[in-house]
């Protein structure tokens, strides 16, 4: 029926948009001139038919099922709902609606297939009716926009002002849903810092989300101290820093400067599909070949490497980041204006001198921006640590010991069975609020110094 | 501006400091300059006058090896600076450039202070073995190139915040720092307006008593100004090369009659 709604509208907003061409092209071919083209004439009808009708089509679709649940819900027989909580209510309408795909456990009371039977004519009948809505809402629309048609009707302005909203409205979709996001947060972690005080969450320095679900189960109290974490975060979000930064930087510079074209032709590109790599193969790498390997090393200088390391995680989360602050250090050597080179080269300094000594420092704040940019992706990475990390909260700064980050603690705590009422799942989003906090500061700080970095030559 | 004072130039007979012969330069397939000989004497303004595209910046970037850091592009024949060609493969063009000072079109002064500007090339060339030493090389060339003045009181203020004329001055002294012998001059004060302008040729006459210059312009009216010697480039040949008051008012070939009275070009 939705699908019949979309032709239907479809096809009243085509036929506007020719309607309306014609009737502008037959106000020219009587010898007047239109303000606006024919075809904005006719873009002007397909607009106005479309948008209003399609948002009230999806209107429909989000209220359809709460409206009509509602309905059935409060149609049924005076007492059946007595004393009941909102999930017993819940339950007795998912009852109803498995009645209505035929899956029936024993014999139902009659009250309950009443209220099934009546719940598929509503549907029924409510499809039926938006269709009908629809059509109408579409012939009206375009029997007034018909009528708007003439010479001096600014229909150009008219369809870019309808454009124009339509840009207006998908920019907010993405504002609005991080606003969303960011409540929901907040929300959630206050909540959390009503079951434990805020301090001992950000001071802590035990971590045991461990908690008794039941009230016999045998299990540890709980702490929520978030400092090993975060900790966990900084030691691999160090590591991976220590690697990805030299190595990404000298990458740039040598593609940047020193390389033939031919050299640069391949590498480049290469350096892009490592890019691409989905995070999760980087775990593989990182669980199945490198932190084995250090083991081994470690067992063989009489070392004690654990199996889940520090080093392991954020080494390989380091050469995840080694395309990400070469291509933002090459793009910020490429913008040095070529006439900076020249004027170095020509008072003979070598191409080295002139990387060092010019282009560099002239790049630097655009390579620090790439860099602090790449810092909030370490910290914020999930699939690396994930894999090869460790689950245990220790105060550390051991790169050879087993450490937990942020991202893991969160992944953790939503895993399996999760109750919306204890303090283990809602940590979560506290340290979800914390790691999206301290994300935005390094962003909004990476975004800074990139554009002050732009100032400097215009 | 007192185009007449040029016939009063002596024609004196100079030592010669560049010799080119039998150049050509190709751009990939494109040949770009074909086969020229131009002497560039010491002690004298040398300019290179043409049509755009006639090759006149790209011969002037033959003679400090500039066209190297171009990839397609080939240089073939003899240029000698002091009797050495500065092709040979033992001839570093690091250390050819330190000889040969060049200033661009635009002013590209580094995004870095006034004194680092100047100080730029002494330091890698090791120029100077003490901070005194280096402030000496700073004000002496910073004067020479007349900016002084202007600057004295503001040697950390970044070069990029003066003006055009006073950056590509600062660019002249940058240039001057390293104690060149020839100066090349890539149409220097195109980018100017005509006060500044006025000072930058001032300044390319004083510049004449210590190195040897070669100016590329656009302008005849500044080839006549400042220039003793002149160079007609059309479509990459070398038309004409002589004295600057012999090609402007009695010019051999009839192409550099037909551009200085603004019949091509």
């Amino acid at each position: 029926m939705t699908l019949l709604a979309f032709m239907i509208l479809a096809a009243l907003a085509v036929s506007g948009f020719l309607l309306n061409r014609s009737a502008a092209l037959a106000i020219q071919a009587g010898g007047t001139r239109t303000h606006s083209l024919a075809y904005f004439h006719g873009l002007y009808a397909l607009l106005s038919v479309l948008v209003p009708v399609f948002v009230v089509i999806c209107v429909y679709l989000v209220l359809k099922t709460p409206v009509i649940n509602g309905m059935v819900i409060g149609g049924l027989p005076d007492g059946v709902l007595d004393d009941m909580s909102a999930g017993q209510v819940d339950l007795v309408l998912a009852t109803i609606q498995s009645i209505t795909r035929g899956q029936t456990f024993g014999t139902p009371p009659d009250w309950q297939l009443a209220a099934a039977e009546r719940l598929t004519s509503l549907y029924a009948g409510a499809d039926l009716l938006m269709v009908v809505v629809v059509a109408a809402l579409s012939a009206v629309i375009l029997f007034f926009v018909r009528r708007q048609v003439a010479a001096e009707f600014r229909a150009r302005q008219a369809a870019e002002r309808i454009v124009h909203g339509l840009m207006v409205a998908c920019s907010l979709v993405a504002i609005l849903t991080t606003v969303g996001i960011v409540f929901a947060l907040v929300y959630e972690a206050y909540r959390f810092f009503e079951m434990v005080p805020v301090m001992d969450f950000l001071f802590g320095t035990r971590w045991e989300p461990q908690i008794p679900i039941r009230a016999d189960q045998v299990a540890a109290v709980g702490a929520f101290g978030w400092l090993p974490v975060i900790l966990g975060t900084v030691v691999i979000g160090t590591v991976a820093m220590l690697i990805a930064t030299p190595i990404g930087l000298l990458t740039a510079i040598y593609l940047n400067e020193f390389a033939p074209k031919s050299v640069r032709a391949v590498v480049k590109p290469v350096l892009e599909i490592l890019s691409g790599v989905p995070t999760v193969v980087y775990g593989f790498f990182a669980i199945l070949v490198v932190a084995p390997a250090l083991r081994g090393t470690g067992a063989d200088l009489g070392i004690a490497v654990s199996s889940n390391t520090a080093l392991a995680a954020g080494g390989v989360m380091g050469i995840m980041l080694i395309p990400f602050i070469s291509s933002f250090a090459d793009d910020a050597l490429t913008a040095v204006p070529r006439s900076l080179r020249d004027g170095s080269l020509a008072l003979g300094a070598t191409r080295g001198e002139t990387m060092l000594k010019v282009l560099f420092p002239a790049a630097i704040p655009g390579i620090v921006g790439g860099i602090l940019l790449a810092v909030s992706r370490a910290i914020g990475e999930t699939m690396i640590v994930v894999m090869a990390a460790g689950l245990i909260a220790r105060m550390t700064i051991n790169p050879l010991d087993s450490v937990t980050t942020v991202t893991v603690q969160i992944v953790t705590l939503l895993i399996g069975d999760t109750a919306f009422d204890n303090p283990k799942t809602l940590a979560a989003f506290a340290l979800g609020l914390m790691l999206f906090i301290l994300t935005l500061g390094i962003n909004i700080l990476a975004l800074r110094i990139v554009r002050k970095y732009r100032e400097i030559y215009d | 501006m007192n185009d007449m004072r040029l016939t009063e130039r002596g024609v004196e007979t100079k030592q010669i400091k560049m010799k080119a012969r039998g150049v050509e330069v190709f751009y990939g397939d494109t040949h770009a300059i074909k086969s020229v000989d131009v002497d560039i004497e010491d002690h004298t303004v040398t300019a290179f006058i043409g049509p755009s595209g006639c090759g006149k910046s790209t011969f002037l970037r033959c003679l400090n090896r500039m066209n190297d850091t171009i990839d397609i592009c080939r240089v073939t024949g003899d240029i000698h600076l002091d009797g050495e060609d500065i092709y040979d493969p033992r001839i570093d063009p690091v250390q050819l450039r330190a000889k040969v000072g060049m200033v661009f079109q635009k002013p590209n002064p580094f995004p870095k202070s006034i004194y680092d500007n100047v100080a730029y090339g002494p330091k890698i060339h090791g120029l100077a073995r003490t901070k005194a030493e280096l402030d000496e090389i700073v004000e002496k060339s910073l004067r020479r190139a007349a900016i002084w003045n202007e600057v004295k009181d503001r040697l950390d203020a970044p070069g990029t915040g003066l003006s055009g004329g006073q950056q590509q001055r600062l660019c002249i002294a940058r240039a001057v720092a390293t104690g060149p012998e020839v100066l090349l001059m890539d149409e220097p004060c195109s980018a100017l307006d005509p006060i500044a302008t006025a000072q930058v040729e001032e300044l390319i006459d004083e510049l004449r008593q210590s190195y040897s210059v070669v100016i590329v312009t656009h302008s005849m009216q500044q080839a006549a100004r400042v220039s003793q010697k002149t160079a007609f480039f059309h479509l990459g040949t070398l038309v004409e090369f002589g004295e600057t008051s012999k090609i402007f008012t009695n010019p051999e070939d009839p192409r550099t009659e037909s551009y200085i009275t603004g019949r091509i070009g």
